[in-house]
């Protein structure tokens, strides 16, 4: 009667349905490109190599030996913060398990009452009131859960986060509402290194040109050039994204909100999230409490054979019966559509996936239609 | 935390599950983790409305210690940005510390409250911390459904 005895555990993040990679027996969790990711941390051990190489020795001796100390803590800074949000859980919502997702389904059918035949179903939505303002919750048929307030679906990691922000091609990750920080400390310091860097490298050129010429400068140090170029086309880009997420911090928004133009106004809607003060919002973000995961990715997999007389009951293994996803149901999800953000648009297709488990007769794909509609009013 | 809904679903194999009451969340103050008050009327031959609204309001409020922005968040967060959040590898956060709690509450309340009357709460944070999972088991008799004792288990690493 018990099961087979496995020689091997298996843990939950091996059957975790979305498109995430997982490293280091569950710990680290990623998105499944990676090549932006490996040119991030090549652009900056590269620049940080040179400038240790070329210009610290000199500026050491002749300016001071605090210059590559300093250089050297916030490059360690800048590492690990990019480590740390490329490698934490986002904050992705586990799918619903088959009993939750027949619960939500009875409950849309009560709601909706009887459809008339040839007639589509109404569009799956609940609306809450927060701080009274109705914020609409939409239903996700890939998680089959309604979105938390502020949660979206990533088409890229095919997974409904929280909080979510935006899906960042050079972490190689979501940001969400678990690494967001960490996110905002990244662009931050990095910032701060880009200047750093920028500006010991014209100070020790201009230094060294007094003494034997600007061309010779160059010459004798060619990793300048090199990284004055890198530092001049980065320093635009990130100076320009920490700027922004400073003001979107400031207002208490994501970037996704901003994108859809949540809280332009329009409408009289108004950000109910926001405490209306900056120090409050700034400090709710960057300083409120850090959440766990809710994904449990290195708990054991239970491989025990159901009873017979309870059908639903081990939970976990039952995950993987909800994975195999009918390609269609991809298309009603939000990020797919054009009220997406520009980021998850950037990308190779997405692979469609081999359909192979039947759904619940309830989910059924002629209902996809209609978030479709909802979601391209504006908000 | 698995393990210990397991031991306790193992038990109570010999009773049938019947159906499942999910209480959903109450968003009426913000993304904050908070679920509702209302008693489902699935419950209401199994067990009176005061000790279900009292298990919902105090899990609401350790929820609400765990998400309070003062100082001591502050003071974690400032602690722990000085030191490139390197210090998460050696102390546990105060979220997690709450959890803890948690979970030994909502097992305290299976023991003592919920099992004896048929019933099971699965801790929201299995659930991706959507919903609060109630099992109603039928009764079958005199067999298992006050067996259920249950061995405390350490947090499952994350």
């Amino acid at each position: 009667m018990s099961a087979v005895m496995i020689a091997k555990k298996v843990r939950k993040w091996e059957k975790l349905p979305g498109k995430n990679t997982f490293c280091c027996d569950g710990r680290v969790m990623m998105a499944r490109q990676k090549g932006v990711f490996y040119l991030t941390l090549f652009l900056i051990v590269g620049t940080c190599s040179l400038f240790f190489a070329f210009e610290c020795p000199y500026l050491a001796v002749h300016l001071s030996p605090a210059i590559p100390v300093f250089a050297a803590v916030l490059f360690l800074f800048v590492m690990a913060m990019l480590l740390r949000t490329s490698f934490s859980d986002p904050g992705v919502l586990p799918r619903a398990l088959p009993d939750e997702a027949t619960f939500i389904e009875m409950e849309i059918e009560a709601a909706n009452g009887n459809v008339p035949a040839g007639q589509r179903a109404p569009p799956r939505i609940r609306n809450v009131q927060i701080n009274n303002q109705i914020v609409k919750l939409k239903y996700c048929y890939t998680c089959k859960i309604f979105r938390p307030p502020r949660a979206s679906h990533c088409s890229i990691c095919d997974n409904c986060v929280d909080r979510f922000d935006h899906h960042c091609p050079w972490v190689g990750n979501c940001v969400g509402k678990r690494n967001y920080r960490y996110f905002y400390m990244f662009t931050l310091s990095l910032s701060l290194l880009t200047v750093y860097i920028f500006t010991f490298n014209i100070v020790h050129v201009a230094m060294r040109s007094v003494v034997s010429g600007f061309l010779n400068t160059l010459k004798d140090t060619p990793g300048t050039v090199i990284e004055l170029l890198v530092c001049f086309f980065t320093l635009w880009s990130v100076v320009g994204l920490t700027g922004f997420h400073t003001y979107l911090i400031s207002l208490n928004q994501t970037t996704n909100e901003d994108i859809k133009g949540s809280w332009s106004g329009k409408n009289r809607l108004q950000n109910p999230y926001s405490h209306k003060n900056i120090i409050k919002n700034c400090c709710e973000v960057l300083c409120g409490p850090t959440f766990p995961s809710v994904l449990d990715r290195r708990g054991v997999m239970q491989d025990e054979a159901p009873a017979p007389t309870s059908t639903n009951d081990a939970a976990p293994q039952t995950t993987k019966t909800t994975a195999p996803l009918i390609p269609n149901e991809h298309a009603p999800d939000e990020a797919k559509a054009g009220a997406g953000s520009a980021e998850e648009k950037n990308h190779s297709p997405k692979e469609e996936l081999p359909p192979t488990a039947k759904l619940p007769p309830l989910a059924s794909p002629e209902t996809d239609a209609e978030p479709s509609i909802a979601k391209d009013k504006p908000h | 935390m698995a393990t210990e809904f397991h031991n306790l679903q193992e038990l109570r194999q010999s009773a049938s599950l019947a159906n499942k009451v999910f209480i959903q969340r109450d968003y009426s103050e913000g993304t904050t983790c908070k679920f509702q008050t209302k008693f489902p009327s699935e419950l209401e031959t199994r067990i009176e409305r005061s000790l279900f609204e009292d298990t919902v309001k105090t899990l609401n409020n350790y929820y609400a210690e765990a998400e309070k922005i003062g100082g001591q968040s502050y003071l974690e967060g400032c602690l722990a940005c000085a030191t490139a959040y390197l210090i998460f590898l050696c102390i546990e956060t105060r979220y997690e510390k709450v959890l803890k709690k948690i979970a030994k509450y909502i097992q305290e309340q299976n023991e003592k409250i919920y099992a004896p009357r048929g019933l099971l709460i699965t801790d929201p944070i299995e659930r991706g911390m959507r919903v609060v999972e109630i099992s109603i088991y039928e009764d079958r008799g005199s067999s298992g459904s006050s067996s259920s004792s249950s061995s405390v288990s350490g947090s499952t690493t994350r």
